[in-house]
């Protein structure tokens, strides 16, 4: 026994060291994905006996005008989200000189981030509020009507995009500064030589040497926006009317609000958000590869 | 350094940038800003003892609770994973990390029914145990990647010569490679100390009144049954917000550390 375990040793322990967090990891996200593939094809209300239904839920998508509307405003929140990719930038561009005190400032730009979105949502809606929030008080001040924002169909998810590009900027930026630390200087003294600045130092320049941090805040950009749910729920429930769900909040509400405990239907929802993912999680896993075979 | 540093611009241009800074940060911060003038001015309720009437202590009690077994199980696990997946060469190992990434990645609402079922079959819906349990398995996803990625970077050579002498394989790991990961579990706990303070989603989802709900569920319930003390409410979200954000200003460098990693080739 004793001589087995030596001979082997190599070979069975990184299967020790893997067991605990492997089974964690399938009992509790490996797992649950299938299940929930699994439970779209049924009926079930969370209690009674699941019913198979075949692909009866996805026919219901087809036709189902809020699933359309949340399809669409994840879509609106893949576009419009991924502003944070140059507003960090931007602000990154700023905030890396070495004057006095540039540290404070960084970390007050990136403060953000470091609180909960709850607290951000709530903030923010104070912020719209209609009677007395800041943003109509200065509106009101420059002579403009005061609107508000998360109750106006056309404007809630704008409105809720761009409370959650605030601390998604914040992420960013951070990326984007570590990023400019470690540019080469003397390509940036050969780019001046060759007469580069501004926009053409940038462009040609720096950005390609930016490359891994873009990478990386794209790819969190996007998982931020397919996962948003908090901002919703917090300032305002998906209404009006509906109008402000995405995917992740719609299946949540057919799941397990007061709309009914219908759980194959929110699987159903899961799995088309899982789809769209995909196509991420593949690119990614890609790149990983490719650095893996190259690095 | 790009841009030009500005003590080598044009001093008109040195002067902007001097306006411009702390003018930047106030317009960045109004929406706070706003918020914590609303706080201020009701000072005077939250001395009336109005304040105290929220179980507001109760929920932050809570999220310690439900956070700190959290980071210290997803180190504990990823510790192992990242030293497995980062040291020996096996078929599988590519396959067990692509895994972990993956479902890093995914957006978890979708685990939601299957993971409250789960919860609520193994007793552990509406009790503290049962967030803690899902985090920590979630979490395991990106502490993996982090950790197998710094082991990645450590001298081999340690590791190799330890074999040599005959040094078992749980051994090297104690002795050796948990001492080097001390900057990597620094910068871990920072960051999922916060991911997991900052939750609401599943907070929500496998937790049912105040028992075992955290502050960030806590507040959007309070805000609910509190309407007409938004100044109340606004006070306890800077209160709810506290713990995350002193651990950022005292752990800044491992904080960002973590979050950048990759970042940089």
């Amino acid at each position: 026994m004793y001589s087995y375990w030596k001979n082997n040793q190599l070979k069975i322990a990184p299967w020790i060291f893997l067991a605990p967090g492997i089974l964690m990891f399938s009992v509790y996200v490996i797992f649950p994905i299938f299940q929930s593939i699994n439970l779209s094809f049924y009926q079930w209300d969370g209690l009674g006996t699941k019913t198979y239904i075949g692909v009866d839920n996805y026919i219901e998508l087809i036709d189902d005008e809020y699933f359309i509307v949340s399809l669409k405003n994840n879509v609106i929140w893949l576009v419009l989200y991924l502003l944070a990719v140059p507003a960090g930038l931007f602000a990154a561009l700023f905030l890396n000189q070495t004057v006095r005190g540039i540290r404070i400032y960084k970390s007050i730009f990136f403060f953000p981030f470091v609180i909960s979105q709850v607290v951000v949502g709530l903030v923010f809606s104070w912020f719209y509020d209609p009677s007395n929030g800041l943003l109509n008080v200065i509106l009101e001040f420059f002579g403009f009507d005061s609107i508000a924002i998360l109750a106006e169909e056309d404007y809630v998810t704008y409105g809720i995009i761009a409370a959650g590009l605030w601390p998604q900027t914040a992420y960013c930026m951070i990326l984007y500064l570590t990023g400019l630390n470690s540019v080469d200087p003397e390509q940036i003294e050969a780019g001046r030589i060759d007469n580069a600045r501004g926009w053409r130092m940038l462009w040609y320049v720096i950005l390609p040497q930016l490359k891994p941090a873009t990478f990386i805040a794209v790819v969190v950009t996007i998982i931020g926006a397919l996962r948003s749910f908090d901002l919703i729920d917090i300032m305002t429930g998906g209404g009006p009317w509906g109008s402000s769900r995405v995917l992740a909040y719609y299946m949540y509400e057919k799941a397990f609000s007061e709309y009914g405990f219908r759980m194959g239907y929110g699987a159903a929802i899961a799995v088309v958000l899982l789809i769209i993912m995909m196509i991420y999680i593949a690119t990614i896993l890609y790149r990983l590869y490719r650095d893996e075979k190259g690095g | 350094m790009f841009p030009t540093p500005i003590e080598r611009t044009r001093p008109s241009t040195q002067l902007l940038y001097k306006i411009a800074l702390p003018l930047s940060i106030i317009i960045w911060l109004l929406p706070l800003l706003a918020v914590a003038l609303t706080s201020i001015r009701s000072g005077a309720d939250i001395n009336s003892g109005n304040y105290w009437g929220m179980p507001l202590g109760y929920y932050i009690l809570n999220s310690f609770k439900i956070t700190i077994p959290t980071v210290v199980g997803a180190l504990v696990l990823s510790s192992l994973t990242g030293f497995a997946l980062g040291v020996y060469r096996f078929k599988m190992n590519l396959f067990v990390f692509f895994m972990f990434v993956a479902g890093n990645f995914i957006p978890f609402q979708i685990l939601m029914v299957p993971v409250r079922d789960l919860s609520l079959s193994l007793g552990l819906y509406n009790s503290v145990w049962g967030l803690v349990a899902f985090h920590i398995a979630f979490q395991t996803g990106f502490c993996t990647f982090f950790m197998r990625n710094f082991i990645r970077a450590l001298p081999y050579e340690l590791i190799e010569s330890a074999r040599v002498e005959g040094v078992s394989e749980f051994k090297i790991f104690w002795h050796i490679v948990v001492p080097l990961m001390r900057p990597a579990m620094a910068a871990l706990s920072v960051l999922i100390f916060t991911f997991i303070w900052n939750d609401y989603f599943w907070a929500i989802v496998l937790t049912q009144g105040a028992e075992a709900m955290p502050v960030t569920a806590g507040l959007n319930s309070l805000n609910g049954q509190w309407v007409y003390n938004q100044h109340l409410v606004s006070a306890g979200s800077i209160i709810a917000a506290l713990p995350p954000v002193l651990m950022f200003f005292l752990m800044q460098k491992h904080f960002i550390a973590g979050l950048t990693l990759g970042a940089v080739k």
